[in-house]
């Protein structure tokens, strides 16, 4: 049986880590391929990284990053932020990356997950959503939360699995920064009315907060701050998951 | 030596990486006559069975895998085409081993992606080490049928999740993305 994946979220600014992680002995990491390697031995299934450099130097920078990632860790990750046309996504997969996340370029132009399915697998396309509540269901937000589109969630994600995208990450603009949890009617909208695989993102507080994503319907489990502020590890997550009856690898 | 077939299909630095790692000499080839009578061959899949026949067909190695008599390893689509037949683009594909590669039609998401338990039918050196029902990394939309499976998995019902029949192997996870798991399973299969 398919296990819940848990993926911790690093965020990379010009190839170093935007917040310091704090591993066991309070030492604080700012290199994204040692923090990554830390995660990977305490069991990760899985990484995404994010990039939010704004300059072209900046991501020359994190494709630097990704090649050393992908000689160190022998597990899936992805990495978003900037990809904008296929030529990005096939840079960041030919550095070692498994999957590349796209989000707002992927609203301007839905072409992009077609043509990157088409070009390197279904498998290797993550399409971000970032969704807000509004008075009659979930809207799509773009560029980082910050500008509100008219296009309804479920359509987008519907959408964007009928054009080849391999998995959707699913944020909620409400919950992200709250530490009370995944939005749990948006997440379970959404992964009940897709045919392919829900990573959800926003919110996560404490332990609990993923089993109830999970059986909400979270194909996997996405958090950064319960894992990077050394409140829980991986390993402990996962215990907590499996003393729950939820399938996970250990 | 080990020797890595790239028949353009698409990105071999995971199986490249996880092969430095293990300490292992390797070269990439994407002709058949950079084959070594000496080498062990990894066989990666990439994309879909009818794209990935067309390149095996251009570049001549359709027919000369076949043959090959030292240990052979083909990683996901690479298992798939060691079949007579894919039902992916309806693709006859190497007829090295006898099944079939069919979509899944159990009611659970299409592709499978994520970690599977593989559940050992026979103790392979393959599997040395490795803990029966281990986590592997899975990611397919298509899953093969044979009698020569040495393990199965479960999505939905049972498939082949690796086979061996002489010297071919195939395995429908990616080893190279499996954790330490998959790279025992890797030195493995370079230590036959």
């Amino acid at each position: 049986m398919l296990a819940k994946r848990i993926i911790p979220c690093l965020d990379v600014r010009d190839g170093r880590l935007t917040k310091g992680i704090k591993f066991q002995k309070n030492v604080d990491i700012g290199d994204p391929v040692l923090a990554a390697r830390k995660y990977y031995e305490q069991g990760a299934d899985e990484i995404v990284f994010y990039d939010i450099s704004a300059s072209p130097r900046g991501r020359e920078i994190m494709l630097d990053v990704v090649r050393q990632v992908a000689k160190e860790i022998f597990i899936p990750f992805s990495v978003g932020g900037g990809i904008r046309t296929v030529g990005d996504m096939r840079s960041v997969l030919l550095s070692g990356a498994e999957k590349v996340s796209i989000n707002s370029a992927a609203v301007k132009n839905p072409s992009l997950i077609s043509e990157g399915a088409r070009a390197f697998g279904s498998q290797c396309v993550v399409v971000g959503i970032d969704a807000l509540r509004v008075s009659n269901g979930f809207q799509v937000v773009i560029n980082g939360g910050r500008v509100a589109t008219s296009i309804d969630a479920l359509t987008w994600a519907q959408e964007v699995a009928r054009l080849g995208a391999g998995e959707i990450c699913l944020n909620s603009i409400d919950a992200d920064g709250t530490y009370e949890g995944y939005d749990l009617e948006l997440l379970r909208l959404i992964s009940e009315n897709v045919e392919i695989p829900v990573i959800a993102s926003g919110g996560v507080g404490n332990l609990e907060h993923l089993y109830e994503g999970a059986s909400a319907g979270a194909d996997a489990l996405l958090a950064a701050s319960i894992f990077h502020y050394s409140e829980y590890s991986i390993r402990e997550a996962k215990e907590f998951l499996r003393s729950k009856n939820i399938t996970v690898r250990l | 030596m080990i020797q890595i077939i790239d028949y353009g299909a698409g990105n071999l630095a995971s199986v490249a990486n996880a092969l430095t790692k293990l300490g292992q000499e390797y070269e990439i080839i994407s002709s058949p006559i950079e084959l070594r009578d000496d080498s062990k061959i990894i066989f990666p899949g990439v994309g879909a069975a009818g794209s990935a026949m067309a390149m095996l067909r251009a570049t001549g190695f359709d027919a000369v895998l076949p043959t090959i008599t030292r240990p052979f390893l083909g990683i996901c689509l690479g298992m798939q085409l060691l079949m007579p037949y894919s039902e992916e683009n309806d693709t006859a594909c190497l007829d090295i081993v006898d099944g079939e590669a069919r979509k899944f039609t159990c009611d659970l998401k299409v592709p499978q992606i994520g970690w599977n338990t593989v559940s050992q039918i026979y103790n392979d050196p393959l599997f040395a080490g490795i803990s029966d029902d281990a986590y592997f990394y899975f990611v397919n939309s298509y899953c093969v049928e044979t009698p020569y499976a040495i393990s199965q998995t479960d999505y939905g019902y049972h498939f082949a999740s690796a086979l061996k029949k002489d010297n071919f192997y195939g395995v429908q996870f990616h080893p190279e993305k499996s954790g330490e798991v998959g790279l025992r399973l890797l030195l493995n299969f370079c230590e036959l």
